[in-house]
């Protein structure tokens, strides 16, 4: 079963929930920090590097001599990453997806493919956690290749966790599709709410299960809970407003270890979404196409 | 020659448009005959990405041999210089007013990009 923990907001909670619902659940299992741009489930978990790799997308080198300047190329690149110019044609790869459709094109067969790194996919074992995490090169705007990287590496075994990047956007999609369920983290704030609505109607469109998690429960406002009576969504959890829990994070410590009461709410939490999975996504979900980029 | 102007629209009375790459549109003018001719840039201006990069393929396919225009950014100078096409940044007013900047000298020759990115 493949969980994704994700949240319209950044900040909200993800990576404790990941963190604290990997270790509450029995026997080994595999989670995949896909925040690629700031993966900091590893400082929780203390976890020793197993292996790493280089990571990066196929990228276009044109052969001169063979290159008539028909612009088949640039009119197929959406994202003018390759320009006919003068006598010349010129390649941005740091603008290129990687799609390999200029290549496919090319009536003069000019292009061939080279691999621009973006980054690593490192492996960590921490007890019974097999840890897969990405991590983007600085400066680096391509995410989902490296998300999807990630993922690969995870094997068809067990549970799976995986600890997804903030907002709506692609990166996020290319992390929580084709999970069995999804946890939907927020906090009872405006923000927490703007963004949790967004992430509903994201996660629906996918048309996968989900339950919402509410964080820093108690501060803010009703307007969550509301939100979710009003729409029919089950509130998996709600984790107090407690100051033990910010002081054990800002130490780098698991709230199962600090908090050792919390385990049972966590390991509750474990087995409410093997159920809601089960059952699959409610009446409300809605299927849908989502246009997803590279 | 060939001369580009970026353009708020398509006629010689129109603002030069600050912008190259998502500039409204361009305006070819023959400095020789005087025959203008206005192109639409709404594909630049609607890109993801890159619009200095399919501008400047744009004025490439054109046969243009000099850009007026207000700034010009590290991609779309890259382009143009490899297409060969002459940078005049810097110009302001009308199309008109514009030519007659660059007619008269005073518009400067770019030898770098005058403003960052836009990066997508």
């Amino acid at each position: 079963m493949i969980v994704a923990i994700a949240s319209g907001k950044g900040g909200t909670g993800k990576t404790t929930v990941a963190v604290n619902l990997a270790l509450s659940l029995p026997g080994d299992l595999q989670l995949l920090d896909c925040d690629v741009e700031a993966p900091n489930v590893h400082l929780f978990l203390r976890a020793e590097l197993v292996g790493s790799e280089v990571a990066g997308i196929p990228v276009p080198v044109v052969d001169v001599d063979l290159c008539n300047q028909c612009g088949e190329c640039s009119r197929l690149c959406q994202y003018n990453a390759i320009a006919v110019l003068g006598n010349g044609v010129m390649v941005f790869p740091e603008l290129c997806h990687g799609c390999g459709g200029c290549a496919l094109v090319c009536p003069e067969e000019a292009i061939t493919e080279v691999m621009r790194p973006i980054g690593e996919v490192e492996e960590l074992q921490a007890g019974s956690v097999r840890l897969v995490q990405g991590r983007l090169n600085v400066g680096e705007a391509l995410v989902p290749p490296l998300i999807r990287e990630v993922r690969a590496r995870s094997r068809d075994e067990g549970v799976v966790l995986i600890d997804a990047p903030p907002g709506t956007s692609c990166s996020m999609i290319a992390a929580v599709r084709g999970s069995d369920f999804v946890i939907l983290v927020t906090e009872p704030t405006p923000f927490g709410l703007n963004d949790l609505a967004l992430a509903v109607e994201t996660v629906r469109t996918l048309g996968i299960p989900f339950g919402v998690v509410v964080n820093r429960a108690g501060s803010g406002d009703d307007r969550v809970p509301e939100y979710c009576a009003a729409e029919g969504i089950n509130v998996l959890l709600e984790i107090p407003d407690d100051r033990r829990i910010a002081e054990a994070y800002a130490r780098g410590l698991t709230l199962v270890d600090a908090i050792p009461d919390i385990r049972p709410f966590f390991a509750s939490l474990a087995a409410r979404i093997e159920t809601m999975a089960a059952i699959g996504p409610g009446t409300r979900a809605e299927e849908g196409h989502v246009r997803v980029c590279q | 020659m060939k001369v580009v102007v970026s353009s708020i629209s398509g006629s010689l009375d129109s603002q030069v448009d600050p912008r190259f790459g998502r500039a409204a549109m361009f305006v070819l003018v023959d400095t020789e005959t005087g025959e203008t001719q206005s192109i639409d840039n709404s594909a630049g201006s609607n890109a993801a990405q890159g619009a200095g990069i399919q501008a400047a393929e744009t004025v490439s396919q054109l046969g243009a041999e000099c850009l007026i225009t207000g700034h010009c950014g590290p991609k779309a100078f890259r382009a143009l210089q490899a297409a060969g096409v002459k940078i005049y940044t810097g110009a302001s007013g009308t199309i008109e007013e514009a030519l007659a900047q660059f007619r008269s000298g005073n518009l400067q020759l770019s030898t770098a990009p005058d403003v960052g990115g836009h990066w997508a």
